[in-house]
């Protein structure tokens, strides 16, 4: 397998329980750079606890997750944590967006926090908040904004970093069908654009039919169908 | 769809000749398959002996067909009853579906693998329906969008079956009819399949009967 062909980050049969409760048993993927993954799978499957696992923020209890040449399951964690603010982006279900921040500060933060001065920070944060189309809001506070809205500067926070992936965990979750028809075209535009991957964890249909392919979680095993004529 | 509906509509809008009503029809409507000629005339020719349209002039010209339809009334009355009219769901795909699950799990094939086949081709057409609204308009971003919503029905129902296969399959063993229900069953005796694929229980005792989908069904 050439360079290129070596996947940006990789799960290898990975098993993980809550208690007696088992999430994952056994699921592997992999992703290449700048590509956009569904992975799909109905309530309890185990989809989340995947995304968890491969963003370093759940340790697998055993199997192995790799991101380019590095072991994250293996990782010290403030060596994960640190990687996770580099080199990943996340957007949730609920924008999770600080509510004393305004929407451009809460877009600037990740780059406050990566040690970038202010203003610099803001610049590029208004940046992104055109792009994702919200300009509007920069300085309300996210309780002040509509849930489209507010993933739109959730997806934008996201992405200012310039991750190299992008975990969305049900990113068009609580919205209605045009807004989340809206952050998805915004979302994998971007990504697309940055050459980011991206992650998307869903259960409907519409929002993974922007992904390149799909992946299918079902009792913590991953299913792929790759169909014949490809 | 029907073509001569489509043409009545678009003949209350303005009269047209019958080259222009096909390409309006193809471009609006044709989604890549443009009428032939011969559909078009023979709708037209239909529409104008049930007396939906009549011609409003005719042309000299180098073509075979110069003729400018217009609707009649009696027409905008087709029209308008036409559009009042819901459309009746089409459930033939769910029907085929169903058919080869209850089928895969009578065989003691995996089921799950019939609708993860299905899924996969089903949200293929989803990702082809998705790249062509962001390269279109607003009438593609519609036209896509209704065939987007009926694809994500179909998948619905598929996941809702995925999660139902045990189910079904007790089902279907349960509501087997026992094997004296026809005469030739009761001459075989109720002696189970031998050399068969090796099925469920539940699947295999619902091989034995040979209406358990139709009851399933009902």
């Amino acid at each position: 397998m050439s360079t290129e062909e070596q996947p940006l980050l990789a799960a290898v049969a990975l098993h993980k329980a809550y208690g007696a409760t088992p999430a994952l048993d056994g699921a592997s993927l992999a992703i290449r750079a700048g590509e956009v993954v569904a992975v799909m799978g109905p309530s309890g499957s185990g989809k989340s606890t995947l995304l968890h696992c491969l963003a370093g923020i759940v340790r697998p209890d055993a199997g192995a997750v790799r991101y380019r040449d590095r072991e994250l399951s293996a990782m010290p964690d403030a060596e994960r944590s640190a990687l996770r603010r580099g080199e990943f982006g996340f957007v949730f279900q609920f924008g999770q967006l600080v509510p004393e921040l305004t929407c451009l500060e809460n877009v600037a933060l990740p780059l406050r926090l990566a040690g970038v001065r202010r203003r610099e920070a803001e610049r590029r944060a208004a940046e992104w908040l055109a792009r994702l189309e919200v300009t509007d809001v920069a300085g309300q506070r996210p309780g002040g904004v509509s849930g489209g809205q507010g993933q739109r500067v959730a997806v934008a926070r996201a992405l200012v970093t310039a991750p190299r992936v992008i975990f969305a965990d049900e990113p068009t979750g609580a919205l209605d069908s045009l807004n989340g028809e809206q952050v998805m075209r915004l979302l994998t535009g971007a990504a697309r654009e940055a050459g980011a991957a991206v992650v998307l964890v869903t259960h409907e249909p519409r929002v993974a039919a922007y992904a390149d392919r799909e992946i299918v979680v079902r009792d913590g095993r991953t299913r792929e169908t790759v169909l014949a004529d490809r | 769809m029907s073509i001569g509906q489509t043409f009545l509509g678009l003949l209350e809008a303005s009269p047209r000749h019958g080259y222009e009503l096909k390409r309006v029809y193809d471009e609006r409507f044709g989604q890549g398959r443009p009428l032939h000629y011969g559909q078009v005339y023979s709708t037209l020719a239909r529409l104008l002996k049930s007396g939906l349209v009549s011609v409003d002039g005719v042309e000299p010209g180098a073509g075979p067909e110069r003729k400018r339809y217009a609707i009649t009334e009696a027409g905008v009355t087709d029209v308008r009853r036409w559009l009042a009219q819901p459309e009746k769901p089409d459930a033939y795909l769910q029907n085929t579906l169903y058919a080869k699950v209850v089928l895969g799990l009578l065989t003691g094939r995996d089921a799950a693998d019939i609708l993860d086949v299905q899924r996969a081709e089903h949200l293929r057409l989803m990702r082809t329906l998705t790249r062509r609204k962001a390269d279109g308009d607003l009438a593609d971003q519609l036209i896509c969008d209704f065939a987007l919503f009926h694809l994500e029905a179909d998948l619905r129902w598929l996941e809702l079956t995925a999660a139902r296969l045990d189910q079904l399959a007790t089902t279907l063993a349960s509501t087997t009819p026992a094997p004296q229900a026809g005469p030739a069953a009761a001459q075989a005796g109720p002696a189970a399949p031998q050399g068969g694929p090796p099925a469920a229980q539940a699947g295999t005792a619902a091989r034995r009967g040979g209406s358990t989908g139709r009851e399933v069904s009902a």
